[in-house]
């Protein structure tokens, strides 16, 4: 029998107040979103807005929805989406026309009335979609993950609009699978695989986490190796690089150490009730032979361009990689991230300028240079129709892996990632978890010398995530090079070097620290990656 | 009961519209692919044999023969050749270069000049029945010709058969293939065009993800569904009104009935095919799968089952009835009798009744099958 998506949920939404539905994916999130808006009707039990049964048509006339997609007719223009909603919604001409108004001034989309939905950035659309979901003027405002593939900037700007909203007695229901978003909503459902763990204030949760994080400082060189002995003691449940400094959670509050204590966040509570990550080193990257040590750089780019037609997706990109180096690009959604790494691993080729992989053209020899390479990508790219076998079967083969060695890492890989399980199963049917665990077994299978990484971690728990980084750790303690794109800025911190995309360029290249370091004022003496990447942004804008 | 809104109607319908406007595929479907196919069917497809290869072996060379031989080689229904040796024809017969060998045998004239039988041999391509038809056709019309003309010169009566059939065809009196296939071809174009018009909109929602938001706002089901199926009806229309001027203009098809009968069928029939794709598009929500199935339902059935090609009355029962239920063999039947025969309401009355029956059963499934629920 399947899990039910949802299992048995008690739950009271209070009026008025931004209630979040925190989790990672597959946790629910969207089931009990569109339970509320009538789209789907429960197995059992039931469930009332406003005291309406979700049965009934009329939910839709005191319900306003944004689905993931948002719901915009891409070849509309603007106003004409406006439009449709607006006469679907039953305004009047005189409604309408205050109604847009109203609008147009709060989302600031007045200048682009005329452009097609399609032609938005992604801020812009979400800002529109909340707009239609709001012509209707409802009680109720039911939001499914609007900050997905949102750069940080448009984000801020959605949680003003939306809090705003609740001051003029809006009830809203915000999905999310980022737990920092937790802390900003009034009360929070928290939901992991279909059940609820919990129901309040997110300071209730966070609370038991009093006394419990700490922050201390560590030599950078050493900053990876000291975390994985620091996970190893018994009493510590969770800990994250940050820059140069170790954010580590302990199970029960240690108050002879609170000179380095600082503030517990929501994500604390939520790995402290799954019961802390998992401890140990990686067996992975224990098994990696280690690679020569070789002062020159590994990866090169020089001056890399790529246009599209007259878009240009990635303009004049250089920068060098070291042995040993996680590199991270980072970058709102569209802003080049994909398009410079596909062309950094022979996919795509650049218009302009060049890659070099341990000094090997990928223009020149893209075989041999991918013979380096481990390729993990962002959308499930294995084959779904074969089973979890036949995959590491076949990506072992296309790798040139022969004979007893071949044998040895599959059952290695099947060993470290625990999928003895599911080995007959197809991949398509894994659990989101149990997918990104395949997909990286696929990638590293050959002992590359250089891991790709595109957003692997994105939409999955954390504990996964943490499992997914004492990996990459214990790579690059390897000498295993990784590059990785990411959109939480938190697992930025885990790089060593950083480069900031935006609109093809690159606007920003350091260490975490650098990047922080440079939008240091006095009004902000203490900037997180998040508000340095947000300052980034602005200040190109601005340029 | 839902009431319907003209506002909620009237929004829907603006977006619809506009987004046909601005989406060039929707406009191929519409106006290219129907002036593609009627080109293919009007030129391509012809059931006549014109020219048909033949070989004529010569066993003696005697006047009467050379007589024969030349009525053979007048006539623009066959292109022959003459040998007097039979093995170079038996081995272009066998590569397929040729259709029938013609032997007039030895003693040929002699036996004629006796009055005597006097047989010729035709050996014709099995492996292609009706071109073999044809030319046995053909060749018997050559002969005989040939022996009534002989005998008028002769002045002797008594060599020719004295009833002889006095053929007349009817509705198509050149028997021109072309005439009977356009309009059949007219319903084949219709049925795909109706079906795929409609095969991707509803499908094309739900991939986009507007679907979901349009199903929370309070439209109702008829009102989204009317909205969609007006816009495509007129370009169905209008797509018909391409397919028969260029029939009746360009390829010279006549047109006996009224256009009046033609545009009333034309409307029932294209919400028989414009429902067909609404409900393929809202059962698959894949314009991918969609587009697959359309194309097999529209185009299969009304190629096959209409009676376009295939005779329906020499059909297996089984078969025969399968075809009551896909709207092109209706469709059909009215328009090769409206551009035939012009119009009779004994044929037209039936065969309209029968596809608004269809077009309802569409309407009322795909009606049902689209709640406002995302898992039904």
């Amino acid at each position: 029998m399947e899990r039910p998506a949802l299992d048995r949920i008690n739950a009271t939404i209070r009026k008025g107040i931004i209630t979040g539905l925190v989790g990672p994916d597959g946790a629910g999130k969207t089931t009990l979103i569109r339970l509320m808006t009538g789209l789907l009707l429960p197995t059992s039990g039931q469930i009332k807005v406003m005291g309406l049964s979700t049965h009934s048509s009329q939910i839709h006339d005191i319900t306003g929805y944004m689905p993931q997609k948002f719901g915009l007719y891409e070849d509309l223009s603007v106003l004409e989406n406006l439009d449709l909603y607006a006469d679907l919604n039953g305004l009047s001409v005189a409604e309408k026309k205050d109604a847009f108004k109203r609008m147009l001034a709060f989302t600031s989309l007045k200048p682009f009335i005329n452009r097609l939905a399609g032609n938005l950035s992604g801020g812009m659309k979400q800002k529109l979609g909340l707009a239609c979901a709001l012509l209707s003027r409802p009680q109720v405002l039911l939001l499914d993950e609007p900050t997905v593939g949102v750069d940080p900037l448009s984000r801020r700007e959605l949680w003003t609009m939306v809090q705003d909203l609740t001051h003029k007695g809006m009830t809203v229901i915000w999905s999310t699978s980022y737990l920092d978003e937790a802390d900003k909503c009034h009360e929070v459902l928290l939901l992991n695989e279909g059940k609820l763990l919990f129901n309040g204030p997110p300071e209730d949760l966070t609370k038991r986490m009093k006394n419990r994080v700490f922050q201390v400082e560590v030599p950078l060189k050493n900053r990876r190796k000291v975390l994985t002995k620091l996970l190893n003691l018994p009493y510590v449940i969770d800990g994250v690089i940050q820059g140069n400094k170790l954010r580590l959670v302990t199970s029960s509050s240690l108050k002879n150490s609170l000179r380095h204590r600082v503030p517990p966040r929501f994500e604390d509570a939520f790995i402290d009730i799954l019961g802390g990550i998992s401890k140990g080193d990686s067996i992975l990257a224990e098994n990696f032979p280690l690679k020569k040590q070789t002062s020159s750089s590994l990866i090169k780019a020089e001056n890399l361009t790529k246009r599209f037609g007259n878009f240009t997706a990635a303009q004049d990109i250089s920068f060098t990689i070291k042995r040993g180096e996680i590199f991270g690009l980072l970058g709102p959604n569209g802003a080049g991230k994909s398009t410079i790494f596909k062309m950094l691993c022979g996919l795509l080729q650049p218009t302009l300028g060049e890659a070099l992989i341990s000094g090997v053209n990928l223009k020149t020899a893209p075989a041999k240079a991918r013979s380096h390479i481990g390729y993990m990508a962002q959308k499930f790219s294995l084959y779904g129709d074969l089973s979890v076998e036949e995959n590491l079967n076949f990506f072992s083969g296309s790798y040139g892996l022969q004979g007893p060695y071949r044998t040895k890492m599959i059952d290695l890989m099947v060993t470290i990632f625990d999928l003895h399980p599911y080995l007959n199963s197809n991949a398509n049917l894994l659990p989101l978890g149990y997918k990104q665990r395949l997909a990286l077994a696929c990638a590293v299978m050959h002992e590359p010398d250089v891991l790709f990484l595109d957003e692997p971690t994105s939409g999955v728990d954390p504990l996964t995530r943490r499992e997914f980084w004492t990996h990459i750790n214990g790579m690059v303690e390897k000498g295993v090079t990784i590059m990785v794109t990411t959109h939480f800025l938190e697992e930025a911190e885990y790089c060593d070097r950083i480069a900031l995309i935006y609109q093809g360029i690159n606007i920003a290249t350091g260490t975490p620290d650098d990047l922080k370091n440079m939008v240091k004022t006095r009004k902000m003496p203490n900037p997180t990656l998040e508000d340095s990447f947000i300052a980034l942004i602005e200040k190109q804008g601005v340029q | 009961m839902t009431s319907f809104s003209r506002q909620r109607f009237m929004a829907y319908l603006k977006k619809e519209s506009k987004q046909i406007l601005r989406d060039p595929s929707t406009m191929l479907i519409a106006f290219v692919l129907p002036l593609l196919m009627i080109f293919i069917f009007g030129y391509g497809v012809s059931l006549d044999a014109n020219k048909i290869r033949i070989g004529i072996v010569m066993e003696e060379m005697g006047n009467e023969a050379r007589n024969l031989a030349n009525a053979f080689l007048a006539t623009p229904y066959f292109d022959a050749q003459t040998s007097n040796d039979s093995t170079s024809f038996e081995e272009e017969m066998t590569l397929g270069r040729l259709r029938a060998i013609v032997t007039i045998p030895q003693n040929f004239s002699q036996n004629l000049l006796e009055e005597k039988p006097s047989p010729i041999q035709v050996i014709l391509d099995g492996s292609e029945p009706n071109t073999a038809k044809f030319a046995l056709n053909y060749a018997t019309g050559v002969v005989n010709n040939w022996m009534a003309q002989r005998a008028i010169e002769t002045k002797n009566p008594s060599q020719t058969t004295l009833v002889n059939p006095e053929p007349r065809v009817w509705f198509n009196a050149e028997l021109k293939s072309r005439d009977v296939l356009l309009p059949g071809s007219i319903a084949i174009i219709m049925s795909l065009i109706g079906t795929l018009l409609t095969a991707l909109v509803v499908a094309r929602e739900w991939e986009r993800g507007t679907m979901e938001s349009i199903m929370a706002t309070p439209l109702r089901v008829r009102e989204m569904l009317l909205a969609k199926l007006v816009p495509y009806f007129l370009l169905g229309l209008g797509s018909m009104t391409l397919c028969v001027t260029i029939s009746i203009l360009l390829f010279g098809v006549p047109f006996r009935g009224s256009f009046f009968v033609l545009f009333l069928s034309t409307a029932v029939f294209l919400l028989a095919s414009l429902g067909q794709g609404l409900l393929i598009s809202s059962t698959t929500r894949n314009q991918f799968v969609s587009s697959q199935i359309s194309i097999m339902l529209g185009f299969l059935p009304a190629f096959v089952l209409s009676g376009f090609v295939f005779e329906i009355n020499s059909m297996p029962a089984p078969i025969r009835a399968l075809t009551y239920i896909f709207p092109p063999r209706y469709f059909v039947t009215i328009l090769q009798s409206t551009f035939l025969s012009g119009t009779l309401w004994e044929l037209i009355l039936p065969n309209l009744f029968a596809m608004l029956l269809i077009a309802l059963f569409f309407f009322s499934v795909t009606t049902y099958k689209t709640t406002k629920r995302l898992d039904s």
